[in-house]
């Protein structure tokens, strides 16, 4: 499974990894599943209409994520965030059902989409890969202490004059960069599932905003190098495993965290 | 009249059970859907078509029957979601997501084994997208009685649902069993949309459960008119689509009609556009205070 041809693999992933895991703890922290949910659902749509004016997929990607991203940002300020992003995530969808039933579009193209197939990421796509990372983990880095102080605080950053909504909406601009990028190695769908599960085990485990990101890096790292080693083993999407192993890490970490607590409950007793 | 229903329209067996079912998924989905709305519940709403969808596609797999599968899907999933905490406001975005994930990459596993272990192509699609036009008059049969239960029960519990959507406390100090009242929701919401996921597909299921309440709740200044509102706009955006989708095989000279999700979700967000206008001209008080 190290053989030359899996080198794009685990390169990729390893990157994705690293983005999902640190952008996602804040997806969990805000509260922002649904959007991260529907921004990969709009960046499929993106995928399908590029494929049928004849562009590259990744320019469709970038976009429609952005304009997702866009759109739930500017709209939850008016109504409800929840219904602002369900409406969001439904125009997309449909907008990605015409484009799919205009375009002939051979099923496993699609299906690549939704599930990913990190093995067969050329080194072509590798370099997109690596460059919107890095410019991903820069806008997060640079928006880290507002995005901090409105997560955390939220009281306390409006009395400062910390403009919220701006902040809400560079931050769904990063989760489009992260997603559109993510998107063609583990597919639309489990893009989400690695954005919610390590942070979120992550984030049960350890209070403090630098130790949680940290961890939720190194699990959201591990659950890709072992979905990748298992998808090649038994010859399984790995979207599949990415989706089991976050889920089961959540779990697991809650289940630890309830037992350190009874512990702790214990001693003082 | 002919300029607006293209040539079979009215003879057209096919168009008639589609708006047949399209009009009980959208009656349904429109009542759940104001609760759903009221809750703040539309992510609950929304994932659980995908949970449901990971239940039709292992149910194609081992030979079960879809229908059954996707609601056996939602109602797992709902028990889930409850289980990990999407009770407290503050757990619940996690507990859907965390359900999701997982529901996401069965999903992936099980549509992979069906594409390798059948030759029939385009099974992806049908699960992920379904189609109004492919339902077929015995599910229309099922599909009501399901929805007529689903109503029935809801009535049962509208009263208590309604007090605890609007204020935790308040349904507290008058004895309502919150959390149960709660659950139950949570698996009516699961049959509602695993039936509307297999029969017009997950996208319209979302759209038809969140679009025509939110509309109906900006403008409606009671509760009942809102939810009379939110059934009339949900059945109009479902026939209009209907009726757009299959004139659409007339507009191009390709005869590549668009799909039915398209314009129902067309329909529905200029229906919000409108109804948020109308909202903005004579802002409403009452059931949108505690809401918007």
């Amino acid at each position: 499974m190290f053989a030359s041809f899996m080198t794009n693999a685990w390169l990729s992933g390893t990157v994705v990894a690293l983005l999902a895991g640190a952008v996602g703890f804040f997806v969990v922290v805000r509260g922002a599943s649904f959007a991260a949910h529907a921004i990969p659902n709009g960046a499929f749509a993106g995928a399908a209409g590029a494929y049928l004016v004849g562009m590259n997929p990744l320019v469709g990607l970038v976009s429609f994520a952005l304009l997702s991203a866009l759109g739930i940002g500017v709209t939850s300020r008016r109504v409800r965030n929840d219904v602002a992003t369900a409406l969001s995530l439904v125009a997309m969808l449909a907008l990605g059902a015409a484009f799919l039933s205009a375009s002939l579009i051979y099923e496993p193209t699609i299906n690549a989409l939704l599930f990913g197939e990190i093995l067969g990421v050329s080194s072509a796509q590798l370099w997109p890969v690596l460059v919107l990372g890095a410019l991903s983990v820069l806008a997060l880095g640079w928006l880290y202490r507002p995005l901090v102080y409105t997560s955390v605080a939220p009281e306390l950053a409006r009395a400062r004059g910390v403009n919220a909504t701006l902040v809400d909406v560079l931050f769904l601009a990063v989760v489009a960069l992260a997603t559109a990028l993510t998107v063609p190695v583990v597919g639309a769908l489990l893009t989400f599932s690695l954005m919610i599960g390590p942070p979120a085990a992550a984030r049960v485990l350890v209070a403090r905003p630098g130790l949680a990101i940290a961890l939720s890096v190194a699990l959201s790292v591990l659950t890709v190098w072992v979905s990748i080693a298992a998808s090649y083993t038994f010859n399984l999407p790995i979207g599949f495993f990415v989706g089991v192993l976050g889920a089961s890490l959540y779990l697991a970490a809650r289940v630890f965290a309830r037992r350190r607590v009874s512990d702790s409950v214990t001693y003082r007793a | 009249m002919s300029w607006l229903f293209e040539p079979g329209w009215w003879a057209n067996g096919t168009v008639r059970t589609a708006l047949l079912v399209g009009f009980v998924v959208a009656v349904v989905s429109a009542i759940v859907g104001v609760f759903t709305v009221l809750r703040g519940q539309s992510f609950a709403g929304h994932a659980l078509t995908d949970v449901a969808t990971a239940g039709g596609a292992g149910a194609f797999l081992v030979g079960l029957a879809p229908l059954a599968g996707f609601i056996g899907g939602g109602v797992a999933g709902a028990g889930a979601m409850d289980a990990i905490g999407v009770q407290r406001v503050k757990g619940r975005d996690i507990a859907t997501g965390v359900v999701l994930g997982a529901a996401m990459g069965l999903a992936a596993l099980f549509l992979f084994l069906a594409a390798r272990d059948s030759s029939a192509t385009g099974t992806t699609q049908l699960i992920l997208f379904g189609s109004i036009f492919t339902v077929g008059p015995s599910t229309l049969a099922q599909v009501s009685w399901l929805s007529a239960g689903v109503l029935v029960a809801l009535a049962a519990i509208a009263r208590p649902l309604l007090l605890s959507s609007l204020s935790v406390e308040l349904a507290v100090a008058r004895g309502v069993r919150v959390r149960w009242v709660g659950l139950v929701f949570m698996i009516l919401l699961a049959v509602a949309v695993g039936m509307s996921a297999i029969v017009i597909g997950a996208i319209l299921s979302t759209a038809l459960l969140i679009g025509p309440p939110a509309s109906a709740l900006r403008v409606a200044r009671r509760f009942a008119v809102g939810v009379v509102l939110a059934v009339v706009l949900g059945v109009v955006a479902t026939w209009l689509g209907v009726l757009f989708a299959y004139d659409s095989y007339y507009w191009f000279p390709s005869h590549r009609g668009l799909p039915v999700s398209f314009f129902v979700v067309a329909v529905v967000l200029v229906e919000y556009v409108i109804a948020s206008v109308v909202h903005r001209a004579a802002p409403s008080p009452s059931v949108a205070a505690g809401w918007s």
